[in-house]
């Protein structure tokens, strides 16, 4: 039962950074515009980084 | 865990959460000019790339950027730079433009309550699948120590989850409450709540049955039917709000120093205003200078155009045809006769707030009886046992299996799914009830002008005329901009005529064309002016030297699908009946055209409403299908509204569905789709119930174990989601 201590931990922590990140992005506005975005990344223009 | 998942608040919070603020802030100081224009035809990463390169590359831009989904582009440039002068850089690359007005579009700027929604969601979501993954564990037989370990464990995750999603359903229940009144969130709220307390109480005293998984899954599902709800409108909204946003209103002011371009809110009585041809009148007034012809058709259902000239009373809303007007105003903004008439709308009692939606009907028969049943077993349980814990623990479980989560769904995930279907065809609907009431419908009503007709006019008569009349008409025509003149020309062309030579031709406004051929004067336009005689029907009349005058007949060409729309709708059993503010000849003639039984002329816009009202008194569900400023009255009275994107505004804002196309064949779509949107509700409502009747007995014998009651909960869920999703 002892690898429980490890685990709960683990599985919440991993789970928790998931959410922060969903987070990150709804903050960020990167659903405004999805399908945009699925198109964006076929084109060689914003591969160093999102034109702002 | 909470306090990580509200946003900061920033220094100034209007100003990370809303660019609207931002724009406003930016018109005070115009250091930069944000414009956003439409592009109805892009759909590819290369058109996104092109038309980002070309504005990019157009002096002042400073930065561009294309939202696809919404087929929208956003400008960063100089002060001085407009939206006139980039809409033919864009047009230049290839695609069409159209510039937005950014003040009626700020409200979807940033969706902050769908964020807010979708926030709750991914906590809630969270949550409920840590504390599901610890429930299994116990369900599959954790005793002892590690039963009340992964409880606790469980209940540090659900608190503060559940105090934070649960929000929006606490915040309505006390609303209702307050107002001594039951909603569907009350039962919600008393279900989750009780859950809580139960299991906190029971992980306390070491007991076996704990329901944090049910209370965190419950508002997980709740939440999903919300934001499902949300996104459906908000997409409704921010397109009626673009439509909107096309009508840019501005007005050209005369001054002493010659003419500048002002928004029309800042308009004043006394103003003299230039209109061009083709443009609206923003306000009301009388015509200073200038003479012309006014469209009012979609003030009063006219087709025949009216003349104009110095002197006259013109309205908000009339179109001016044929040459420039200059009209001092005499009423702006809101007393102007259109305000006016949108305010009447806004006072006469809707068929949209007659209406219960069947959400709200099945929550007053629900919510009382599930706390009725809820306080029946807790009494009987605690008179037969004398036990507070076991009396409690089992109210909880019939809460909880009696919570509403299948209800929740089961309206908005047909809705989404409806509404999304429709979209695609080019039906945006904007009431959220608005698919419920269309399926009731047993009566259609057409409005003439503009709705069943295209409001272009098409030449009838061609054949009368002889090869030479036809080549000197056509070369009058091409003089003038005249839409009768346009008719006429485009169907010359196709008749493959070319046009005579003509010495100096010169248009009239208000009156016609004038030419010299071999020193005879031609004339082609009004009857009065030509010397033609009388018809009840839309002419243009051609007059070659002393000749006699010779009528051009026109009808209005029908809309798109008109035809087949009638004929579908009444093939479904429906009554259709044609009302129109147009002369009884031409709306006859277009009735027998269409095979519609049922018509009704010369209607102002009382008439049809009362007609309407009375329809409904003899128990019929009429839609209405309008577009002009006369229809209004009739849209709001009428049980469920249509109104094409062409239409005012003011129609519009009255109608509950806006067709987007130009073609009116969705409308006998969309009443097949609300028909089948409706059972599917039903339905749902069938399969949630069958499912309270199997599990409902379990609990109230205390046998609903909290795995009976996720089994129970989830499986409704998923069942009314995917019947649902059979309308896609």
């Amino acid at each position: 039962m002892n690898i429980l201590t490890y685990l709960i931990p683990i599985s919440l922590v991993l789970g928790g950074a998931g959410l922060l990140f969903f987070v990150f992005t709804i903050r960020s506005n990167q659903y405004d515009d999805p399908e945009g975005d699925a198109r964006r990344i076929l084109s060689g223009e914003y591969d160093d980084k999102p034109k702002q | 865990m909470t306090a990580t998942m509200r946003p900061p608040v920033s220094a100034c919070p209007a100003c990370s959460a809303a660019p609207a603020a931002e724009r406003l802030a930016e018109m005070d100081a115009p250091t930069e000019a944000h414009i956003v224009l439409s592009l109805p035809t892009i759909h590819c990463a290369a058109c996104m790339a092109t038309v980002e390169r070309a504005l990019g590359a157009a002096p002042g831009v400073r930065s561009a950027r294309v939202n696809l989904t919404m087929k929208r582009v956003s400008i960063e440039a100089d002060p001085d730079l407009t939206a006139e002068d980039l809409i033919p850089v864009v047009e230049g690359a290839g695609y069409e433009a159209h510039e937005l007005d950014t003040t009626a579009m700020s409200a979807t700027a940033t969706d902050r309550a769908g964020r807010e929604l979708l926030m709750r969601l991914a906590v809630a979501g969270f949550a409920s699948m840590n504390v599901m993954l610890l429930s299994i564990a116990v369900w599959s037989g954790a005793e002892g120590q590690t039963r009340d370990l992964f409880h606790w464990i469980s209940a540090i995750i659900v608190v503060p989850a559940v105090a934070f999603s649960a929000q929006p359903f606490f915040k309505n229940a006390y609303t209702a409450l307050k107002a001594r009144a039951l909603n569907m969130d009350v039962p919600i709220s008393l279900a989750i709540l009780l859950a809580l307390v139960t299991s906190l109480w029971e992980t306390t005293l070491s007991g076996e049955h704990a329901y944090f998984d049910a209370a965190i899954a419950l508002t997980f599902f709740l939440l999903t039917g919300r934001y499902l709800d949300h996104r459906t409108r908000s997409v409704a909204r921010s397109a009626a709000e673009e439509l909107a946003a096309l009508e840019v209103p501005r007005a050209f002011r005369v001054t002493p120093e010659g003419e500048e371009q002002v928004s029309v809110a800042d308009l004043r009585v006394g103003d003299l205003i230039h209109v061009r041809p083709g443009g609206r009148m923003p306000v009301d007034g009388v015509i200073a200078e200038g003479t012309s012809e006014l469209d009012r058709s979609l003030l009063t259902g006219e087709t025949l155009p009216v003349y104009a000239a110095p002197g006259q009373d013109v309205s908000a809303g009339e179109v001016n045809l044929t040459g420039p007007l200059t009209i001092r105003a005499t009423a702006v903004g809101r007393d102007t006769s259109l305000h006016r008439m949108a305010d009447l709308v806004a006072v006469a009692e809707s068929g949209r707030s007659r209406y219960t939606s069947l959400a709200d009907r099945a929550a007053k028969l629900y919510a009382p009886g599930v706390h009725i049943l809820s306080a029946l077993s807790f009494v009987g349980w605690f008179l037969y046992s004398g036990d507070l814990r076991v009396a409690l623990n089992i109210a909880a479980a019939v809460l909880i299996i009696t919570c509403p989560c299948a209800l929740g769904l089961a309206v908005p995930a047909v809705t989404t799914a409806a509404s999304g279907r429709l979209f695609k065809k080019g039906l945006l609907i904007k009431d959220s009830t608005a698919l419920e009431r269309l399926a009731q419908v047993d009566t259609v009503v057409f409005d003439k002008t503009g709705t069943l007709t295209a409001g272009t006019p098409e030449l009838t008569n061609l054949g009368d005329f002889t090869r030479r009349d036809l080549q000197i008409a056509l070369a009058l025509a091409l003089g003038s901009a005249h839409p009768l003149s346009r008719a006429l020309t485009s169907a010359a062309q196709d008749a493959g005529i070319t046009p005579e030579q003509l010495e100096d031709i010169r248009e009239i406004p208000g009156h016609g064309t004038e030419a010299l051929w071999r020193g005879q004067t031609v004339r082609l336009g009004r009857s009065a002016w030509v010397g033609g005689g009388q018809t009840d029907q839309t002419a243009a009349w051609l007059r070659i030297g002393d000749g006699p005058a010779q009528a051009f007949t026109f009808t209005d060409r029908l809309r798109d699908g008109a035809e087949a729309t009638v004929k579908a709708l009444q093939e479904a059993g429906l009554d259709v009946i044609l009302m129109s503010g147009d002369t009884t000849a031409t709306v006859e003639s277009l009735a027998h055209r269409l095979g519609i039984q049922h018509w009704l002329a010369e209607a102002l816009p009382q008439d049809k409403a009362a007609r309407i009202q009375a329809l409904s008194n003899d128990g019929a569900h009429v839609l209405m299908v309008g577009d002009g400023l006369n229809d209004t009255a009739a849209l709001t009275a009428a049980h469920a509204s249509i109104s094409p994107a062409s239409a005012l505004d003011a129609a519009r804002v009255a109608s509950d569905i806006v067709l987007l196309g130009s073609t009116l064949a969705p409308i006998p779509d969309a009443v097949q789709t609300a028909r089948k949107a409706t059972r599917r509700i039903k339905e749902n409502f069938t399969i949630a119930t069958w499912y309270n009747i199997i599990a409902v007995p379990l609990a109230v014998a205390g046998l609903c174990s909290p795995l009976i009651a996720a089994l129970a909960m989830s499986a409704s869920s998923i069942t009314v989601s995917l019947n649902a999703l059979r309308l896609r």
